[in-house]
């Protein structure tokens, strides 16, 4: 495979070069190049996502709404189980649920809270109808939530679920996009992403039939936040 | 006349040279009375649009030098047309970009250049217009005044003085009329579907009356209202504004 | 798929005389358009983010070469590898051998308008390999044998009843016999039985919006998820993208997304956009093994530095054919092959040839919608201008017309001579219309007297008239 490849790669490039006119970038220009990808510039951040963190809560909770989700938010960490508890009950769910291996998640009191519910820590299996997960961040300027998958975050609780509970905390909300890629960069080092980082604006949505829009077209037909005012 | 009177000269276009010369003496009213005079010169034909979007790059540019040295003299150029007003201010200098000699003339033409209604009120300061018309008017936007000139406002603050008229809008008023020149007779299918669909937006107005300050617009809706035996009248804002309204609305015969 | 570029006008009447179809892509107008302007009322930054975005891709374009060659760096970094593929066949080989070397006997895919080009899914079948469309819209169209008729929007031709329709006749062998007519009942039903397919397939095949010099990502935009779990469950991950996807940043890549939602479907975000980057890392519990990214040149490269080197800034938004006259009277079949609307009057030419398409960047008022909405600012009517030029001179453009233009400018350009003659022809028109004020039928000119009368001259030209004026 590799020979063909190598072809590929030297006959495009220089077909690039041909059509600009031009042979390879001097090193200047390169070493330009990479200064500018080791040292990432924001570009323009709309002022709506510049706001207070007050502010940018209530705007990712706007702004989730609008995009179809739905939230419960509680007053402390310890209020999430039995809000779980309480939602799976409102939406004629099963107390049963598909967990993100995430020491702080797995932390919260769940016994205490929603004693009724049966947990299992790890991806998600094609019957299991609740995925549960906590997000990187929410970000404000749009209601959009931020996951990362690793070890104690698998992917497939984002999706394979009907429906996708985040257990979020207020200090985790963010302005904009660009508070993320910082995180990100502080957890994995620059130039480094994990396998999959998932921006989710609402459930899974399809207007194919005739421009009507319906939810839960492949991925989860529900989105629910636990926010957590107090971290 | 005052002798600071701007010596202006009007771009006729070829289609209301030949279709509705009418137009033109409307023109020419609304001018004088803005305090200019006037000359319409006998070596223009065409602004060279037909070559230009037929991709006849060689005819477009003998043209755009002949509509060049035609005006050369004047103090503005003004031209009862949204395209081929466009075509002069915003085509000629690229088109002649590479023309030693007529480059810098294309950019001086162009920057002379104006379409009517944006003339009339952004460069005369015209306010208001005597004349007097009754009904109901739909203002159809071209799309070169619109995009390519950004004329919206002019025509109607002068139409709302227009004693006894009711400006109305257009739904969906900044789409196409599917005119477009040769479009409308090579694509005469789809042209036809869009100008269908814009009839049918002037008539859910309840306008009597649809006017737009280019004639290739008028002529393609005004044929189709006509197809369909709808009784709405087609003219040139410029009859309207210049209360020269005697003459038979576009496509309609004399009674 | 064979193109009919070249039947452009004919296809375009049958669509234009097809109810349905109307009735379908006047939606396309009414939902897309409106909630765009929505959109961007909503965010005053809006016009300066494409402003950004416009620099951001022509520093790519500009540097091309060396952009890709640093996203490949950091694709083989993460464990990842990139394909380099000058020609769809050179493309569909390179799929096929990595299918092959999972033992892949079925393959889901997400949209993507590359794997369009490259006809991968009967190019697969004919190797023993079953793809299977997941985009609900690429799922009902596959279903009907056709080809995307929106770039957004594939199935947006059909109506709610050929669904039920195809889905009746197709979903048989699952055991469903049951014909539904609920839009609901038909999403779930779809829904039950692409999970099954999910889970079983060797091979995930996405497309790709963007590509990330910086960190090797690809990233896709969905609503429906189906992208997702088409890259997460099967044992490899393969990415269509073509060379002018790469964007230098992160950074760069949130200022498009900015741009993309708003301008394609009116919405601030998609419901979903995912980042890949190489397989699933050693202590992951899930994600694919392999991930492989096909890179397709298809004539790309030779777009640089000339003319049409702006169309390479497209991020497939659709926007233009959203407010396209053309587009939202023919729909997009009519245009004959991948891309329609205004963006595919401009790319089809490019990518298939002048001779076969040359009809399409002819086919429009030039109205100036399509540019006035681009994101990137694409200036799309002055590139049809510049295929219209290239018709001409290669005499693509039939020689009637070509006489006519002709003849016409040689006329045009001697003012005596064309003043006397316009005086002739407009005499005989004038007498033609005998008083009516208006014609049914002229000779010559049957497009436009199909559909609508031809306005009456008023009789004498206005120069005629000037001079005598003067004269009095
Ligand atoms: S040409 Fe512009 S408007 Fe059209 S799809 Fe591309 S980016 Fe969107």
């Amino acid at each position: 495979m590799s020979n063909k490849t190598q072809g590929g790669r030297a006959t495009i490039l220089g077909w690039i070069r041909g059509s600009l006119d031009r042979g390879e970038l001097s090193a200047e220009q390169r070493a330009a190049i990479d200064s500018r990808l080791a040292n990432p510039r924001r570009n323009l951040i709309p002022a709506r996502a510049q706001v207070d963190h007050a502010a940018q809560v209530e705007l990712f909770l706007e702004y989730l709404g609008a995009a179809n989700g739905t939230f419960t938010r509680v007053a402390a960490e310890a209020d999430a189980p039995k809000a779980l508890s309480e939602y799976l009950s409102s939406q004629n769910l099963p107390q049963r649920v598909a967990m993100a291996p995430d020491a702080w998640l797995q932390g919260l009191p769940w016994e205490k809270g929603a004693p009724l519910l049966e947990r299992r820590a790890g991806p998600a299996r094609p019957e299991d109808q609740v995925g549960v997960t906590g997000a990187l961040a929410g970000i404000a300027e749009t209601g959009t939530l931020m996951l990362v998958s690793g070890p104690d975050s698998p992917s497939t609780l984002t999706m394979l679920p009907e429906t996708h509970v985040v257990v979020l905390r207020a200090s985790q909300i963010i302005g904009a996009m660009e508070d993320g890629w910082d995180a990100l960069r502080k957890r994995e080092g620059q130039g480094k992403m994990p396998r999959t980082a998932i921006f989710i604006t609402g459930p899974s949505r399809t207007g194919d039939i005739e421009m009507h829009m319906y939810l839960g077209a492949h991925g989860p037909r529900r989105l629910h936040v636990i926010f957590i005012d107090e971290s | 006349m005052p002798e600071t009177a701007p010596n202006v000269g009007l771009l006729v276009t070829c289609l209301v040279d030949l279709f509705r010369p009418s137009v033109g003496f409307a023109a020419v009213k609304l001018l004088e009375d803005a305090g200019c005079r006037v000359e319409a010169p006998r070596a223009q034909t065409c602004c060279g649009q037909p070559a230009y979007n037929s991709g006849d790059k060689r005819d477009a540019k003998a043209l755009a030098r002949n509509v060049i040295d035609a005006f050369a003299d004047f103090d503005y150029v003004v031209v009862p047309s949204g395209s081929c007003a466009g075509m002069v201010r915003k085509h000629y200098p690229a088109l002649l970009a590479d023309d030693a000699k007529y480059a810098d003339k294309a950019r001086d033409l162009a920057a002379r250049t104006h379409e009517l209604m944006a003339f009339l009120v952004d460069v005369r300061g015209v306010e208001k217009s005597d004349a007097r018309y009754e009904g109901t008017v739909a203002y159809h936007d071209s799309c070169s005044s619109l995009r390519e000139l950004g004329v919206h406002d002019q025509p109607r603050r002068l139409l709302r003085t227009v004693a006894g008229l009711n400006l109305v809008e257009v739904p969906d008023g900044e789409v196409c009329c599917g005119f477009g020149g040769i479009f409308a007779l090579k694509y005469g299918d789809i042209s036809g579907e869009i100008v269908r669909k814009k009839a049918d937006a002037i008539e859910s107005t309840g306008a009597d009356t649809v006017c737009a300050a280019d004639l290739g617009c008028l002529l393609n809706i005004a044929g189709r209202l006509q197809r369909e035996g709808s009784g709405i009248k087609v003219r040139h804002v410029a009859e309207i504004l210049a209360g020269m309204t005697e003459l038979p609305p576009i496509a309609e015969g004399r009674r | 798929m064979q193109p009919t570029s070249a039947n452009f006008i004919a296809n375009a009447r049958d669509a234009i005389a097809d109810d349905n179809l109307q009735l379908a892509i006047a939606r396309v107008g009414e939902n897309f358009g409106a909630k765009r302007q929505q959109a961007v009322d909503k965010l005053p930054e809006f016009d300066a983010l494409c402003g950004r975005a416009v620099e951001i891709k022509d520093d790519v374009l500009a540097h091309l070469d060396y952009y890709l060659e640093v996203y490949e760096r950091a694709v083989t970094a993460s464990g990842g590898h990139v394909h380099w593929c000058a020609t769809v066949e050179e493309a569909c080989e390179t799929v096929l051998r990595l299918c092959r070397s999972v033992d892949a006997k079925t393959v889901t895919k997400g949209k993507s308008m590359i794997g369009e080009e490259m006809e991968i899914n009967p190019y697969l079948e004919r190797h023993g390999i079953e793809p299977i469309e997941t985009d609900l819209g690429e799922y009902i169209i596959q279903l009907a044998g056709e080809p995307p008729s929106h770039i957004i929007a594939p199935a947006v031709h059909k109506t709610k009843e050929q669904v039920t329709d195809l889905f009746h006749e197709h979903h048989r062998k699952f055991g469903k016999t049951e014909r539904l007519t609920e839009g609901e009942d038909l999403v779930a039903e779809a829904r039950e039985l692409l999970r099954g397919k999910y889970l079983a397939a060797d091979v995930g095949i996405t497309g790709a919006n963007f590509l990330i010099a910086e960190t090797g990502s690809s990233i896709i935009v969905t609503n429906e998820g189906n992208g997702d779990l088409t890259q997460m469950l099967p044992k490899m991950h393969i990415v269509l993208a073509s060379l002018e996807k790469v964007v230098p940043t992160l950074e760069d890549a949130a200022t498009l997304l900015r741009l993309l939602a708003r301008s394609a479907s009116g919405q601030e975000m998609s419901s979903y956009t995912t980042l890949s980057t190489g397989p699933r890392r050693a202590d992951d519990p899930d994600g694919p093994g392999e991930y492989h990214v096909v890179l397709l040149d298809n004539g790309r490269s030779e777009l640089l530095g000339g003319e049409f080197q702006d169309i390479l800034r497209c991020i497939r938004c659709g926007a233009c054919y959203n407010h396209c006259p053309v587009y939202t009277s023919v729909g997009g079949h009519a245009y004959g092959w991948v891309y329609g609307g205004p963006m595919g009057a401009v790319l089809t030419p490019a990518l298939i040839g002048l001779a076969e398409a040359r009809h399409l960047p002819s086919a429009t008022p030039f109205c100036g919608r399509c540019e006035e909405v681009c994101p990137m600012q694409i200036p799309l009517p002055k590139m049809m201008r510049h295929w219209r030029e290239q018709s001409f001179q290669r005499r693509l453009t039939p020689g009637r017309e070509r006489l006519a233009v002709a003849l016409w400018a040689w006329f045009a350009r001697r003012p005596a001579l064309y003043h006397l003659g316009a005086r002739f022809a407009i005499g005989w028109l004038f007498r033609r219309a005998r008083g009516r004020g208006h014609m049914r039928k002229v000779p010559f000119m049957r497009g436009w007297t199909l559909t609508r009368d031809l306005p009456a001259p008023e009789g004498g030209t206005f120069q005629q008239q000037w001079r005598r004026r003067k004269r009095a």
